[in-house]
């Protein structure tokens, strides 16, 4: 019951929106969002297909939950192959916008071919409909929902579009609903733009039913006590957001500064949780206005924040006196630590553009980073880089790259390219902290061994969001492992992807993993779904999820040997904090990974696991 | 005692719990668009404003109704509207001054507040206490507490 049982099918090419049931065997297997999207798209498109071609597809896609009055639950995700990363790609976002899908009685809406012209689909319950975008394009993310909203004369609309970045080909743009939630990752945003799709805009009024509302009740009263009790979910993410790690992180020598240079950054306190509560001089106030929650969630670990309008970022401009979505704990890192910013308000004004105009700040900020780096060797001169500056620490060109990356102008449309094409091009590829295309997160895997083998194995290029080995290696959840040590974490990395491969098809947000557990997660969906969902079927679900996310790489060209790490992480060792003297040790975990994984010693499912997953 | 819906809209996150519980106690589905309560996002001032029926004792709307299909329900102080009497002329949504009452047009009948019969569950589905329900004669109790702390205890030095 908690599945809309029902697809939105798009053709851009042909300007048709049709409906279709929803394949009720495949959602029994992957239970939805990033699962059955996954299975959807691999089904349907040759995981050798240009990204940016019209043969690849965009699939929105809600989980059973989304909708539902779990903790949580409003999210949705984008599925594709990534523009950046020519992988697998699933970006998850949470606000209002999935619980707004799936009120329109959609659990996916699969895109498909090229609009002619731009356009956007309006979406108002059973009536889906392609719209003239062409006033729109050019427009930024903010510009656009607001513009729809008043064409319609509906305020209740909710909007994923994409921003000027993402129509000018950067590589790392985003969907971005709810003016500051993102599918951010991987480029979902870059191949959006392709298809000529501007925005999707929903309003939906039919409602989401749960299968067995009394038991769907007690589990979620329960799982929300488990929440508010808990150190993390009750208190450290609403108080301070993710930013809550970043003294911590630095503290234990793994916050990757400079392009990874080191692994401690000095101006970490001054972009950290606590800055942001620091009254400012010039009026005042602190960065921070508030905390503030996506759909059903009683964590509210979101930042809304605003700029010193005094800085120089915006003294002329008022338009960007207002608050908005602060500074999330990898974005601070990215724009931070990685390019040796120290200049809070440059930070939440680079995070503003993201934003409006649509791109990664963790792409964009460690791009930033690696461009530094070849500037300050040479490598990179001031003609090429059209006058900008690109010293370490330098905010004014960081700001100023962030502007030009949203139009895709300048040096900007180079930072556009991402790390791993920008270094190549000025015959430095090895600079690029990288993997599958992707730039790292806010992790140094020289410090949290752990997260060196998430990086190298993770289906969508390095991220932390797919084996989240922080929560053990330093916050000790659900067990404390030493983050020195390579024993144990082929284990440990392999039950967190699967793990969180399920949680990511439900229509949970991840964040609640720092308190719940499969077990309590299983009579949430167990209530609300028809089947019998047992953390164990959940787990499954996510191992069969996290299989067929890797045959797709696999039949897109990836092989084992994707799987690493730059040579900076493998043979540098970090020269200062706890893990001085430390590399990460991915040697030592690779290959029981691949055993435990039932894969080959080259990486590849084998026949006995892929027949006992039923792939 | 009777209990009043009180509202501390600083305590608000947005999270819609509230409209859910709402919608689900009404209409037996969670679906916000249907919820008697609504969260309001001011997005430039980083504030969330819950809004909601504040049960007039001389109700506009309930005086406005040309069939009295709206009455008070003696226990809990509620302008209840009766779906068998309501005819969906709407008069009620033009007098109410706040805007609380609406129309819903899937069924030709008002929709409002009703304090769900004197447990209002958007105040039990609220995770910070931004909604409470609290002594109607003093819901100012609270906001009294929290300023009282503030002030000079005026305890004497005893050196």
């Amino acid at each position: 019951m908690a599945w809309a049982r029902r697809i939105l099918r798009v053709n851009l090419t042909e300007g048709t929106c049709k409906h279709e049931p929803l394949n009720m065997e495949w959602a029994m297997k992957y239970l939805g969002q990033r699962g059955l999207a996954t299975k959807y798209l691999a089904e349907e498109i040759d995981p050798k297909v240009d990204p940016l071609s019209p043969d690849n597809k965009m699939i929105m896609a809600t989980g059973p939950l989304t909708g539902t009055a779990a903790s949580t639950a409003g999210r949705y995700s984008v599925i594709t192959k990534g523009a950046l990363t020519g992988a697998i790609a699933c970006s998850n976002s949470g606000g209002f916008f999935g619980n707004e899908m799936k009120n329109a009685g959609y659990d996916m809406i699969i895109f498909e071919g090229r609009s002619p012209k731009p356009v956007y689909l309006m979406v108002q319950d059973d009536d889906a409909r392609l719209m003239d975008a062409s006033g729109y394009w050019g427009k930024s993310v903010w510009d656009t929902e607001e513009g729809i909203k008043a064409a319609h004369g509906d305020p209740q609309i909710r909007v994923a579009s994409v921003g000027v970045s993402a129509e000018k080909g950067v590589l790392f743009a985003c969907v971005v609903n709810d003016m500051h939630r993102a599918a951010g990752r991987s480029g979902v945003g870059t191949v959006m733009a392709s298809k000529n799709l501007k925005a999707v805009a929903i309003r939906g009024t039919k409602g989401v039913n749960v299968d067995d509302y009394p038991a769907f009740a007690k589990a979620v009263t329960d799982g929300k006590a488990v929440l508010a009790e808990n150190a993390v979910t009750g208190q450290g993410l609403p108080a301070f957001g993710t930013q809550v790690l970043m003294n911590v992180i630095n503290e234990m020598g793994a916050l990757p500064t400079r392009n990874h240079t080191s692994v401690q950054f000095e101006g970490a306190k001054d972009i950290s949780a606590e800055a942001m509560a620091e009254p400012r001089r010039s009026d005042g106030k602190p960065n921070l206005v508030r905390n503030a929650a996506c759909f059903g969630c009683t964590i509210a670990c979101g930042r809304i924040s605003t700029i010193d309008r005094t800085h120089f970022t915006v003294a002329e401009r008022p338009q960007y006196h207002g608050a908005s979505g602060g500074l999330e704990y990898e974005a601070a890192w990215a724009l931070g630590a990685a390019t040796g910013v120290n200049d809070l308000d440059a930070l939440t004004f680079a995070n503003f553009i993201c934003n409006e105009q649509g791109f990664d700040p963790i792409s964009f900020g460690a791009t930033v980073g690696a461009a530094m780096e070849m500037y300050e060797t040479g490598v990179l001169t001031k003609e090429q880089t059209g006058g900008l500056e690109l010293n370490w620490g330098n905010a004014k060109a960081l700001t100023d790259l962030a502007e030009l990356t949203g139009r895709g102008e300048g040096f900007g449309a180079e930072i556009g390219l991402g790390s791993k094409r920008l270094c190549a091009k000025y015959g430095k590829p090895e600079l690029s902290m990288s993997v599958k295309g992707q730039e790292f997160p806010a992790y140094d895997s020289r410090g949290i061994q752990g997260m060196g083998l998430t990086y190298a194995t993770s289906n969508r290029g390095a991220c932390h969001l797919r084996s989240y080995t922080v929560s053990s290696e330093v916050l000790g959840i659900p067990e404390k492992t030493d983050p020195l040590v390579t024993e144990g974490k082929a284990g440990l990395v392999r039950a967190f992807q699967d793990a969180t491969a399920a949680v990511d098809s439900s229509g949970l947000c991840i964040f609640t993993t720092f308190a719940w557990t499969l077990e309590d997660i299983a009579p949430q969906v167990n209530a609300a779904c028809e089947g019998d969902w047992s953390a164990e079927k959940l787990l499954e679900a996510g191992e069969r999820t996290w299989n067929l996310e890797r045959q797709f790489n696999i039949d897109a060209g990836f092989s084992g040997a994707d799987d690493t790490l730059p040579s900076r992480l493998l043979k540098d060792a970090a020269k200062v904090g706890p893990a001085e003297g430390k590399v990460n040790g991915l040697d030592q975990m690779l290959p029981e990974y691949y055993e435990i994984r039932g894969w080959t010693a080259d990486g590849v499912p084998s026949n006995e696991t892929l027949s006992r997953l039923q792939l | 005692m009777q209990k009043s819906l009180n509202i501390d809209p600083g305590k608000c996150t947005g999270c819609l719990q509230c409209e859910l519980a709402c919608s689900y106690d009404n209409e037996g589905v969670f679906n916000p668009s249907k919820s008697r309560i609504k969260v309001f996002n001011f997005e430039t001032e980083g504030r969330f404003v819950p809004y909601t029926c504040t049960q007039c004792d001389e109700a506009w709307c309930m005086h406005a109704c040309p069939v009295d299909a709206i009455s008070v329900d003696a226990a809990t102080g509620a302008k209840v509207v009766s779906d068998a009497l309501c005819v969906g002329c709407k008069v009620c949504t033009i007098a109410c001054p706040f805007g609380t009452v609406n129309y819903n047009t899937a069924t030709g009948k008002v929709i409002k507040c009703d304090l769900c019969g004197g447990a209002p569950e958007c105040a039990k589905a609220c995770p910070t206490d931004a909604i409470t329900f609290v002594d109607a004669n003093w819901t100012g109790l609270e906001k009294m507490r929290a300023w009282a702390a503030r002030t000079d205890s005026g305890a004497t030095a005893s050196a």
